[in-house]
């Protein structure tokens, strides 16, 4: 007589120290053998009260902070910090200026997505492209440190314009860096967009439906993954997006393979705003002079810039005095990380960690 | 033989080669400080420098370090980045689950002792080195590939100079 198999659902945590979490998440997952039933994710490892810390510090000290709210893209955070303050005082930042801010900020998030394109596939267990991914990276680190100084934490976009201008050998080294870069994104198509394995792993797994991408407020790369054509830099521009020719890379299917094609192709037309910024480069100012112990208008303001993980939003409150009354800063990640726990349910824990890396998702986005 | 020549060692040569008299413990010391392998433990921003030190252009493996994801496999860890007091209790326990014997590099501001976050903040850690002992500190914020390439040099540094009672 055949005896009923009798089975058990189990509770196993992935993370905090996971070498797939990307920075320290904890999954909570319940498994029916190795399929996963439920997944409940655990934030405020990374906990660092930056949004409070602001409030005690003067808006110039605060931009240092917002470098450490996302440190992948900090050119960014400086940006959507400074395009807040600059919104409630009515600052106009000089041409020059904004070239310099829009060549930096598509640099960075080129440098986000290598990250992303090396990362990704190390989680899928491919070593290989991780090491050509930051060979590039490290050519536009060698770009931001002789701007700035730094490789990672820059403090350069500041209130009214940019901390230093460009030295005379920044445009040949960018040139010259774009000119090999569209063959270098060859290379990494060639090691992974036709490669079976890949295909095996990404094609067709954690689908995001256009309504999902409404239904949890998802931005940015994983969006238009889905084939949701919004991109703050086209639809709501800022600073001087509005000038420049690039197209904005679509997905179809919303699998972790699109979002993975997305983003490469979203490097390509970086590099085309980069050049076109470099072409068209006025002389003149880099800054407007504000004062250190700089009073904005009192009153609120929320305003948003195209990160390379989705909207990066500053809502900041001014009480008319030196320090803010309040910052929120929003990052992407946060509405990504709600997503996941609805898109691996049923899927295997291979697919999970496909998933998790493929949204890029990174963590003090999420606990601030 | 450029490896001999490193270590305090009795040579006599016998016909078709020679023979080595050395002391298990310069031998052990030397394997172990050379083949560092570290615990892929990044919480933050420092962790990104790490990952650009073990790529291309730095390049952690000529050091003999390779990244391994189980403490259990690991014999430094390299703290990258803010331990927050919930993180705290896990950073404890994922030193304890390594195996003896164990060193720990401090990387960034932030292990050693807040960095940014050491004023009006309530939620991090300030100093790694409160709740696990440290063996080498690198400054920075976040400290250059070259900073923690030299922190991991003087690590092996330390290990050279142990006895192996001490190991422990
Ligand atoms: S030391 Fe600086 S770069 Fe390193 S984790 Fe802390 S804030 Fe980030």
């Amino acid at each position: 007589m055949a005896e009923e198999l009798r089975t058990e659902d189990m509770t196993m945590n992935m993370g905090p120290q996971h070498p797939s979490t990307h920075g320290v998440c904890r999954l909570v997952l319940t498994l029916d053998g190795e399929v996963i039933k439920d997944c409940q994710p655990v934030i405020g490892f990374l906990h660092r009260s930056i949004e409070k810390m602001c409030e005690n510090r003067t808006y110039a000290q605060c931009i240092p902070l917002m470098d450490r709210f996302e440190y992948c893209t900090s050119m960014s955070c400086n940006w959507a910090f400074c395009l807040a303050a600059e919104k409630l005082s009515d600052i106009k930042v000089p041409e020059r200026g904004e070239y310099l801010r829009v060549i930096m900020g598509e640099l960075n998030r080129i440098a986000s997505h290598l990250i992303f394109v090396g990362v990704t596939p190390m989680d899928c267990g491919a070593l290989t492209p991780f090491l050509y991914t930051f060979r590039e990276r490290e050519r536009i680190m060698d770009l931001f440190e002789m701007t700035c100084g730094q490789r990672l934490t820059y403090n350069y976009i500041r209130i009214g314009g940019v901390a230093k201008d460009i030295p005379p050998e920044f445009i040949p080294k960018c040139r010259e860096f774009l000119d090999i870069f569209e063959e270098k994104i060859r290379d990494y198509e060639k090691l992974l967009v036709d490669n079976p394995i890949w295909i095996a792993r990404n094609k067709g797994v954690g689908i995001i439906t256009p309504q999902l991408v409404y239904d949890y407020c998802i931005s940015g790369p994983s969006a238009r993954a889905s084939g949701v054509n919004f991109d703050i830099r086209k639809n709501d521009p800022y600073s001087i997006y509005d000038r420049f020719d690039f197209d904005i890379p679509l997905g179809t299917g919303g699998d972790c393979y699109d979002r993975f094609n997305v983003r490469v192709n979203e490097m390509r037309q970086s590099a085309r705003i980069v050049a076109q910024a470099l072409d068209h480069l006025p002389d003149g100012e880099i800054r407007v002079k504000v004062p250190l112990k700089f009073k904005p208008n009192p009153g609120e303001v929320y305003s948003r810039r195209e990160n390379s993980r989705g909207e990066m939003g500053v809502y900041l409150v001014s009480d008319g005095s030196t320090k803010p009354f309040r910052i929120r800063a929003r990052g992407g990640s946060f509405s990504h990380l709600q997503a996941v726990p609805h898109i691996v349910k049923g899927l295997k824990i291979a697919d999970l960690v496909a998933i998790f890396a493929s949204m890029d998702i990174i963590m003090p986005e999420i606990d601030r | 033989m450029g490896l001999i020549k490193k270590l305090p060692v009795y040579t006599e040569h016998i016909p078709g080669g020679s023979l080595v008299t050395t002391s298990v413990n310069s031998v052990l010391t030397m394997a172990q400080a050379k083949s560092l392998w570290y615990l892929l433990f990044g919480t933050a921003c420092c962790a990104i420098e790490l990952m650009a030190t073990g790529a291309s252009r730095y390049d952690f493996d000529r050091l003999g370090m390779i990244f391994r994801a189980s403490p259990r496999q690991a014999d430094i860890m390299l703290v990258a980045g803010t331990i927050t007091k919930k993180m705290a209790p896990r950073v404890k326990r994922i030193y304890d689950q390594m195996a003896q014997p164990r060193y720990v590099l401090a990387m960034g501001g932030c292990a050693i002792g807040g960095g940014p976050f050491y004023y009006d903040c309530y939620s991090v850690l300030k100093g790694v080195d409160k709740i696990i002992p440290v063996d080498v500190f690198v400054p920075g914020c976040p400290p250059r590939p070259e900073a923690l390439l030299q922190g991991c040099l003087e690590v092996g540094k330390k290990i050279r100079t142990l006895k192996l009672d001490e190991w422990s």
